[in-house]
């Protein structure tokens, strides 16, 4: 599948939400199936800093392609950030940096969390694209 | 506070009040908003709204300069602000009341100008374990740029300060005491009128001057001040906090330091006249006011200080502190959840730690039921360090609170923590 596909599978599933108290919650249900993160990783190297959250996020690289597992101590932004995994996770550098994540927008993401400072999901993204641009140039 | 009254919602009628507010009856995600963030912001009378649409439609013009018309009505109706602002804080008088735009930009103004002026290498500054990072920073840049020290007031782990330590911290060097009146995060009540005679004592006694900056952001909606009685030299406030519009607060300062103050910004309206030679300042509060100030949102702003003026104040205060109290007693009996700031004199803040859940999520939990709460360190950080915590979940009461949004808060609590704690 392409990370388009993706991102309308999830589109889709989020379709079946009417409310945003729905979306909350389903948002959580998929950070809590993001497998463990070791613990090594979750030192500053790592940490993502939000306003109000932190996301320890590792990058591997294996076949010219980029993995990424990470933990959160918010559990709201460990769905967002398993999202992010779902969509990123197992691509080239290249089409992780050329990802418009259109999904942000179209299950109502943007609408409520990401304008604000609070939870970093701008930072995620910056920091994924981060590792692709690195990766790419090595 | 010490006047609370048992049962108060009988002495007072909410639901009259909740009428004034048009905000209170919009719905969020299709469930009617439960509003407890007043700490951050209030929410505004429809007099305060008409006033500002009454303004840009009818009269909006330039102040003080204008021979005409309009320029008259909103130049009258812009000074009447100032002397309703002199009246509700008592001060001696209307000069010494400085338009602003709001409390951070209060407290600037006097470290870049009192600061500027009176700081040298060596002097310190105190204030609080508890202040905003507004009343820290301006005065850490200016220490930073004079070479100055500044000086921290502790408190215990209840949030309240440790009055003896003041003794300690005050010296020959003392040259500002910069402290908040109500703390944000905490909700603690400092003794302001102890802390400003133990200085001014100390100051006397030493043949020296050590004025004091109290910063009444928190305080100034929930209880009638008179700055002759705290005999503090500066006071600063938002209107926003206090039902008026965002965009302007006041500096109050007694006329004997203002008259001693350079400016602070250059420009129109502060001047008595100009040539390229030399220019000469005006007179106290213009010399502080350059260029066009926010004519539109000081005189809603004064639409605000009626209302507070039209209600029973010490009814409302009793009021609000019951339902604080009934939140904290609630609160604290759910399993997990523990108040950050216990003292013995709080305004209506309760804030909250539920362990084993973040904050945020929290806040976010709650969001979804139509609760607008205020999650993190509040501008605190320091206050978050002093309790080894990364932030709280806070919920600040006003007047147009119900008995019944604090028990809906309390469920919404209890169901967070079942679906958050992991």
């Amino acid at each position: 599948m392409t990370i388009a596909q993706i991102e309308e599978e999830i589109v889709s599933d989020f379709e079946l939400f009417d409310d945003w108290s729905q979306k909350y919650e389903y948002i959580i249900e998929i950070g809590q199936q993001l497998p463990a993160l070791d613990e090594k990783f979750k030192t500053d190297v790592y940490k993502i800093k939000g306003c109000q959250s932190s996301v320890w996020l590792n990058a591997s690289q294996k076949d010219g392609l980029l993995f990424f597992e990470a933990d959160s101590d918010s559990v709201f932004v460990k769905g967002e950030i398993a999202l992010l995994i779902k969509v990123l996770s197992g691509r080239t550098p290249e089409e992780i940096m050329s990802a418009e994540l259109k999904f942000i927008d179209a299950i109502g993401l943007r609408q409520h969390v990401a304008v604000t400072r609070a939870n970093g999901l701008a930072n995620m993204i910056k920091q994924i694209k981060a590792y692709a641009l690195a990766h790419k140039e090595r | 506070m010490k006047q609370i009254l048992e049962d108060t919602e009988k002495t007072f009628d909410v639901n009259t009040i909740r009428k004034d507010f048009p905000v209170l009856s919009e719905n969020v995600y299709g469930k009617p908003l439960i509003y407890l963030d007043n700490a951050a912001t209030s929410q505004k009378p429809h007099t305060v709204v008409d006033e500002l649409v009454s303004f840009y439609s009818t009269y909006n013009a330039n102040i003080h300069r204008g021979v005409h018309f309009l320029s008259q009505k909103a130049s009258q109706a812009y000074d009447d602000v100032r002397v309703k602002v002199k009246e509700f804080i008592h001060a001696a008088s209307e000069e010494e009341i400085i338009f602003t735009g709001g409390t951070t930009d209060s407290i600037n103004l006097i470290a870049s100008t009192w600061g500027r002026k009176f700081i040298h290498s060596g002097d310190e500054i105190i204030i609080s374990a508890m202040e905003h990072h507004s009343n820290i920073v301006p005065w850490q840049m200016l220490c930073e740029e004079k070479g100055a020290k500044l000086k921290v007031i502790p408190m215990n782990d209840k949030g309240e300060l440790l009055l003896e330590e003041l003794n300690n911290l005050l010296s020959s060097k003392t040259k500002l005491v910069s402290v908040v009146h109500t703390s944000n995060s905490l909700g603690t009540i400092n003794p302001i009128e102890r802390i400003i005679s133990k200085v001014h004592e100390y100051a006397a006694a030493n043949s020296i001057e050590i004025p004091i900056v109290v910063d009444v952001a928190q305080a100034v909606v929930h209880e009638p001040l008179n700055v002759q009685k705290l005999d503090c030299d500066f006071l600063c406030f938002s209107s926003h906090k206090m039902l008026g519009p965002t965009g302007t607060g006041v500096l109050y300062g007694k006329a004997k330091w203002l008259n001693d103050m350079p400016p602070y910004r250059g420009g129109g309206d502060m001047i008595k006249s100009v040539s390229f030679e030399k220019t000469i300042y005006n007179d106290i509060p213009f010399r502080f006011e350059a260029g066009t100030p926010n004519i539109a949102d000081v005189i809603a702003f004064g639409k605000a200080i009626d209302y507070l003026n039209s209600i029973d104040r010490i009814v409302a205060l009793n009021y609000e502190m019951g339902l604080a109290k009934k939140a904290s007693s609630l609160l604290s009996a759910i399993e997990g959840v523990r108040l950050i700031g216990t003292a013995e004199n709080k305004t209506s803040v309760v804030s909250f730690i539920i362990e084993g859940v973040n904050a945020m999520d929290a806040g976010m939990y709650l969001d979804t039921l139509g609760i607008a709460v205020r999650t993190g360190h509040h501008c605190t950080e320091p206050v978050m360090q002093r309790f080894n915590i990364p932030g709280t979940i806070r919920a600040s009461f006003l007047f147009y609170n119900t008995m019944s949004e604090v028990d809906a808060l309390v469920d919404g609590v209890k169901n967070a923590v079942k679906f958050l704690k992991r």
